[in-house]
């Protein structure tokens, strides 16, 4: 089965709670466990976080993030349209943060690594930004919740 | 979001409800060091029970504390995380400096 669902926010903190609560909600009728499920709000976090703190340090841009399932399969974009980032590699090395002084830990990366199955940083290839892909599978699909 | 807090024989105990992400994390972290100046206090045990959701901003908020804390020699302890939240003090070597108990 394939479904596909895409949301459009603001990057603004006060949107972060409602951006992984939105993401897990329509990733629900794959029956994940609550493991599951809770990596994926917090890989999510992580990201929009991410979008929220450096894409747009004059004003505040738009946040995509889309969502498909094929089967067992979930792949998250989360997508701005800021600054990017100029050495990927760089920023995903753990605690590697370019605002100590706001005390943030630089584990963005790495929790979304060790939660998802796949994670990929790209900047955005014809505009501006920066999108992270990020996969899981889910381990025991119920389809019939599908409604396959 | 809310912080709690009672002192008993010296240790104080704090209790973090709700979600602790980039939202809240400016709250949680200037009542943090308010409650944290309480007099008397010889170690302090953070009891997360009733968190519903930390992300990696959230231990951003916690290294700050110990960092302040560690100025004037006061352990904080970490008690009762989710199995999110475990998974991310593990991964960010966090009980290294905040161990957990109980």
């Amino acid at each position: 089965m394939k479904n596909e669902m895409t949301l459009i926010i603001k990057a603004l903190s006060i949107n972060e709670s409602f951006a992984r609560t939105c993401v897990a909600a329509f990733c629900v009728g794959l029956n994940p466990s609550l493991d599951e499920i809770n990596d994926i709000k917090t890989s999510v976090s992580e990201a929009v976080t991410n979008c929220v703190v450096h894409a747009y340090p004059d004003k505040v841009g738009d946040i995509k993030i889309k969502v498909s399932i094929n089967n067992d399969l979930i792949t998250i974009f989360i997508t701005d349209f800021g600054i990017g980032i100029s050495d990927v590699n760089k920023a995903r090395e753990p605690f590697y943060t370019t605002k100590p002084e706001q005390e943030r830990s630089g584990m963005g990366f790495t929790v979304m690594e060790s939660f998802m199955d796949d994670v990929e940083v790209f900047n955005n290839g014809n505009s501006n930004g920066l999108t992270v892909k990020m996969c899981k599978k889910i381990a025991n699909v119920n389809y019939q919740v599908m409604g396959a | 979001m809310q912080v709690m807090n009672k002192v008993y024989n010296n240790t104080l105990y704090i209790t973090l409800s709700g979600e602790l992400d980039e939202m809240t994390a400016n709250f949680v972290r200037n009542k943090l060091d308010e409650v944290m100046q309480t007099k008397g206090t010889k170690q302090i045990i953070i009891d997360l029970s009733e968190l519903e959701f930390m992300d990696s901003t959230g231990v951003g908020v916690l290294i700050g504390r110990y960092k302040k804390m560690r100025e004037v020699n006061i352990p904080i302890f970490i008690c009762n995380p989710s199995n999110t939240a475990e998974k991310i003090f593990k991964m960010t070597g966090l009980y290294d400096i905040m161990p957990k108990i109980g």
